[in-house]
Parts: C-alpha cells; sequence; structure tokens
C-alpha cells in the first residue's frame, strides 16, 4: 500500500540520519587528529608518563602534563565550589520569590554574564579584580601570615594579583548563568501540585523549597552543575590572561599555574620543534578525555537522581 | 448541632471574574459536607478558601469572611501557615513527594513543626497509616520510594500525611476522581470512619459518592450556591428545581 507523502518521510528520516552521523563523524575525527597530533609526544615519553609528567621544559625538551591537569582540575572544581551557592540562590529567587516580570529582569541579566565574550573577562579581570584581589584580599592575608603565622606563606604564595586566585574568582564568575539558568528552568518545571501539597501541610514559602522544590529539581541543578563545570574545564582566554601561566605543579593558592587549555592557547604559536608542538596537541587530547569522562560521569549520576512520575 | 467553620457571604474573584458570589454555609463539627456542582461551578474554588490557599495566586481576591472557630482566618494577624495547619488538604490528583520515602511522605506535616523524636514519628505514622487503611500494605516497605506505590495507595499515603499532622478540618477536592472503583471503595469507607476524629468537606462530582458518605451537601452552579442542607433532603426532596435538574443528571 502506497501511503501518500511516504516518500517525503523516507528521504526526510535519511536526511536527519546523515545529520546526526556527521555529528558523530566529526567528533571522531576531532578525536583522532588530537591523537595524530600528539603521537609523537606519546611515543616519546609513553602516554601515561606523559599525563603523569610534571616537567614541562622546552630548552630541553622534556614535557609533561601533569601541572595542567592539576591546573585545571583545581580552577574548575574551585569555580564550580564558589558559584554554586550563588547561582542556585539566584535561580530559587528568581524562581520562587520574585514577581514574574521581575524574575524575568533578574533572569536576562545573569543570562547577559554567559553572553559577554570572554576577552572581556580577561580584561577586566586584569583592570579591576587583579588590582582588588591583591591589595584588599592577597595583600592584607600575606602580611597577617607574615605576623601571625608564617607557615603559611608558603602557600599562599606572592600577593601579585595574576594568579590561580584571580582565575577562580572570574571563572567562578563566567560559569554562574549556565548553572543557575538550568537550576532556573528545573525550578519552574516542579509541579504545582507537589508545592502545594507542602504548603496544605502548614509549610512555609522556604520550607516548600527546601523540602520539595529543589528534591525535585535536584536532576536539573545537577546537569546545570555540570555544564557549568564543563565550562570551567574549557575556558581559555580568560583564563590565560589572569593566572599567571606558570609551567610548574601549582604550588599555593595567589600563586600562577596554568590550565590546559591555557597552555596550549598561550604557547601555540611559538612551539617551534615538533616535539613541543606535539606535547601541546596531546594536552589537548587529554583535555577531550578529561571533558569525555565528566560527561560520562554526570550522564550516570543524572540517571540516578531523576525524578519523575511513575519511577520505582 | 456545632458549626467548626462557617462562611459569610463569600465571594472569589480572578482578577475580575468572580468564581464564587457571595456563598454563606455552616460546617458542622464532626460532619461531611458534600460541594456538588457540574464543572466550573465554583465549588473547587470555594474549597481553596477554606484553608487560604488562593493565597499562593496573587490575582485571586476575596470578599466576605472565613470562620473557624468562632474567628477569621482572613483577618489581618494571622498566619496562613497555622491555618493550613488546622485545616488540612487532599487534593484531586495523589500527590506524594517523589524524591521522599513512604515513611518520610507521612511524617512531612510533623517534620515541619519541629518533631525530631523516632519513636514519636513512627507512632503518629503507623496511626495515619492506619487511618488510611494503608499499614498492612505498606508496613513491611516504609523505607521505600512512595513514587512506587500505586495511584490508589498514592492517594491514601496522600491522606495519611495530611492526617498525620492531626488537622481539626480535612479538605478533599475529588479526592477519588483519578481512582479505580476499588480505591475508591477504600476511601470512602476510610472517610466515613474519619468522622470521628475530624470534620471533612469533600468537593464531588461523584453524586451518588455524596450520597454515600456525607452528612451535607451544598449544591453549587455558576459560582453561586443554590441549596443547602442535609444530603438525605437534598437528593430526595430538593427546594429548588435546579438542584432537582442536577441530581437527575438532566444537566452538568
Amino acid at each position: 500500500m502506497r501511503i501518500y507523502g511516504r516518500l517525503g518521510d523516507r528521504l526526510f528520516s535519511a536526511f536527519l540520519l546523515a545529520l546526526g552521523l556527521a555529528v558523530l563523524f566529526i567528533a571522531g575525527l576531532l578525536a583522532w587528529e588530537l591523537w595524530l597530533g600528539g603521537r609523537q609526544a606519546f611515543a616519546t615519553f609513553g602516554f601515561f608518563p606523559f599525563a603523569r609528567g610534571t616537567a614541562w621544559d622546552a630548552v630541553k625538551g622534556n614535557f609533561g602534563a601533569w601541572p595542567f591537569i592539576v591546573g585545571t582540575v583545581i580552577t574548575s572544581a574551585a569555580a564550580l565550589a564558589l558559584s554554586f551557592l550563588p547561582s542556585l540562590a539566584a535561580a530559587i529567587v528568581i524562581a520562587e520569590y520574585t514577581p514574574r516580570w521581575l524574575g524575568e529582569i533578574v533572569a536576562y541579566l545573569v543570562d547577559l554574564l554567559a553572553a559577554l565574550p570572554s576577552v572581556v573577562y580577561g580584561l577586566w579581570g586584569i583592570f579591576v579584580l587583579v588590582p582588588l584581589v591583591r591589595d584588599h584580599l592577597e595583600m592584607p592575608l600575606f602580611l597577617w601570615a607574615g605576623e601571625h603565622a608564617p607557615g603559611l606563606l608558603g602557600a599562599l604564595g606572592a600577593p601579585i594579583g595574576t594568579g590561580m586566585l584571580a582565575a577562580v574568582l572570574v571563572l567562578s564568575l563566567m560559569i554562574i548563568p549556565y548553572s543557575s539558568a538550568l537550576a532556573r528552568d528545573a525550578i519552574r518545571l516542579v509541579p504545582r501540585e507537589q508545592r502545594e501539597a507542602m504548603y496544605a501541610l502548614g509549610a512555609t514559602r522556604w520550607e516548600v523549597v527546601r523540602r520539595v522544590v529543589l528534591p525535585y529539581a535536584r536532576g536539573g541543578i545537577f546537569a546545570g552543575m555540570v555544564l557549568a563545570l564543563a565550562r570551567a574545564i574549557g575556558e581559555t582566554m580568560a583564563v590565560t590572561m589572569l593566572i599567571g601561566n606558570s609551567a610548574k605543579l601549582p604550588y599555593s593558592v595567589f600563586g600562577p599555574a596554568a590550565t590546559m587549555s591555557s597552555v596550549i592557547a598561550n604557547e601555540f604559536t611559538e612551539a617551534d620543534g615538533g616535539l613541543h608542538l606535539s606535547s601541546l596537541v596531546a594536552v589537548g587530547f587529554l583535555l577531550l578525555l578529561l571533558s569525555l569522562l565528566v560527561n560520562l560521569a554526570a550522564e550516570f549520576m543524572l540517571r540516578r537522581m531523576a525524578v519523575g512520575e511513575g519511577r520505582k | 448541632m456545632e458549626l467548626r467553620m462557617e462562611t459569610r457571604d463569600l465571594s472569589i474573584y480572578y482578577g475580575t471574574n468572580a468564581g464564587v458570589k457571595g456563598v454563606s454555609l455552616p460546617i458542622y463539627d464532626h460532619r461531611i459536607t458534600a460541594l456538588i456542582g457540574p464543572s466550573g461551578c465554583g465549588k473547587t474554588t470555594y474549597l481553596r478558601a477554606l484553608n487560604r490557599m488562593h493565597d499562593l495566586n496573587p490575582i485571586v481576591r476575596i470578599e466576605g469572611d472565613v470562620l473557624l472557630d468562632g474567628e477569621s482566618i482572613y483577618a489581618p494577624k494571622v498566619d496562613p501557615v497555622v491555618i493550613r495547619r488546622r485545616v488540612g488538604m487532599v487534593f484531586q490528583r495523589p500527590t506524594p513527594f517523589p524524591t521522599m520515602s513512604i515513611f518520610d511522605n507521612v511524617v512531612a506535616g510533623l517534620r515541619l513543626i519541629g518533631v525530631k523524636d523516632r519513636r514519636r514519628l513512627a507512632q503518629a505514622a503507623e496511626r495515619a497509616l492506619d487511618q488510611a487503611a494503608l499499614w498492612e500494605e505498606v508496613k513491611d516497605r516504609l523505607r521505600q520510594p512512595a513514587a512506587g506505590l500505586s495511584g490508589g495507595q498514592q492517594q491514601r499515603i496522600s491522606i495519611a500525611r495530611a492526617l498525620a499532622v492531626e488537622p481539626e478540618v480535612l479538605l478533599m477536592d475529588e479526592p477519588t476522581s483519578a481512582l479505580d472503583p476499588i480505591s475508591t471503595q477504600a476511601i470512602e469507607d476510610l472517610l466515613v470512619r474519619l468522622k470521628e476524629q475530624v470534620t471533612v468537606v469533600i468537593v464531588t462530582h461523584n453524586m451518588q459518592q455524596a450520597a454515600r458518605v456525607s452528612d451535607y451537601t451544598a449544591f453549587f452552579l455558576n459560582g453561586e450556591m443554590i441549596e443547602f442542607g442535609p444530603t438525605e433532603k437534598i437528593f430526595t426532596n430538593p427546594a429548588d428545581e435546579r438542584t432537582e435538574a442536577y441530581i437527575t443528571g438532566r444537566f452538568g
């Protein structure tokens, strides 16, 4: 039996399938190219020795990615931790506590944070945040530690402004809109019946938020955190401008460090030898692996956290 | 016959539309009062005014008064949170909290008022579940998620949860409309036994249900309360011809 338009349906689904496969193909090609580019580094040092190597010396031709992996993990985890409460608070205020029109305005402003180019964040960081952090946070802390707890000085590092702390602060600001937007949507999707059921038991607004809304929305809130973390891991420009770019293993809070993406951005144009270049591409490959790992772990956790009707 | 609640000339507006128009109604202590009427007649709107659920919707405006034990629940100094603890509510659709266990669902209201003692919570949970005719079915799996129960069980969880805080009045908004006949039967049986402890106001689409369980019936039409009286009289000898038309199935 011929159904009207059946050929069109088949063409359309073939078209969609081709597009879907193209995405997979491109992602695979990307990974493959990174692998090819980094092969020389992996072959010279070995995969795990390269990943765990702490030396990064272009003159001696000795490369290891560990300082950047550690830098990336510390800065993005710290940024996520710093941004979590403010972004959740913003989401709750927008979705629960403000009238609709005001909530829309605040939401728009929060979302705007995501639209700013990261080089603008970097510049703002250099001209505003770095002096501020240096003069009002690092310097007093440094002086205090000098008098009362000299043992801490090594862990704090020199109060020069640029460094991990500045990068983490700007990064945490940059990722707020991502976690906040998803949390906001998740909170808005909590059924009215759920809220009313808790109100009907004699709950205050805050009790409804804490005992019903947040538990129900936890999947979306978590997804927002994952997105924010992924964004923090990959963020390049602002971090490169602020982190101080030291290829040594990060050893202090104020001190300079580097992340996987910042070292690539910083050294790519001046990489001379083939091995240096290959090592940078290898770092890129490891970055891809790290992102993949984070997303897989998140997917696994999300499945366990999902709240929905009919779930047993 | 003692009055537990009373509405005086109660009107409820959604913006400029009146959902309920000047309803005065007594609600007698330890009796079941049924509100019947066709869809959109204002009976649910009326019910939700009895524990200030309309406060959650800023466009709703209320005129007239609702008295609980002779005192206005809309007086300026009255806290709606306190009113809702005294006047509980069960909704049309079962609303277990999906992230909580059966036990945590039932004692959710007690936790709100700061009860932490495990033995007291356990006793209250057993009593409420027993009242809701659910204890035997769930006593071995109190720690499992409430979302795994059947629809009828979920609705009885919602009822147990409302009973656990020992409200004086229980409002029920079509509590069986989403349930199968067996679960409906269980809840109707439960209602009749509940009269010992609480005063019940129940909105129902099902006239047989109103006739079976209630002591008093109020018939609503287009936001107005047409007739109120003992259930037997309303169903056998209504005074208003519109009431008669409705109960004999001529409209609605």
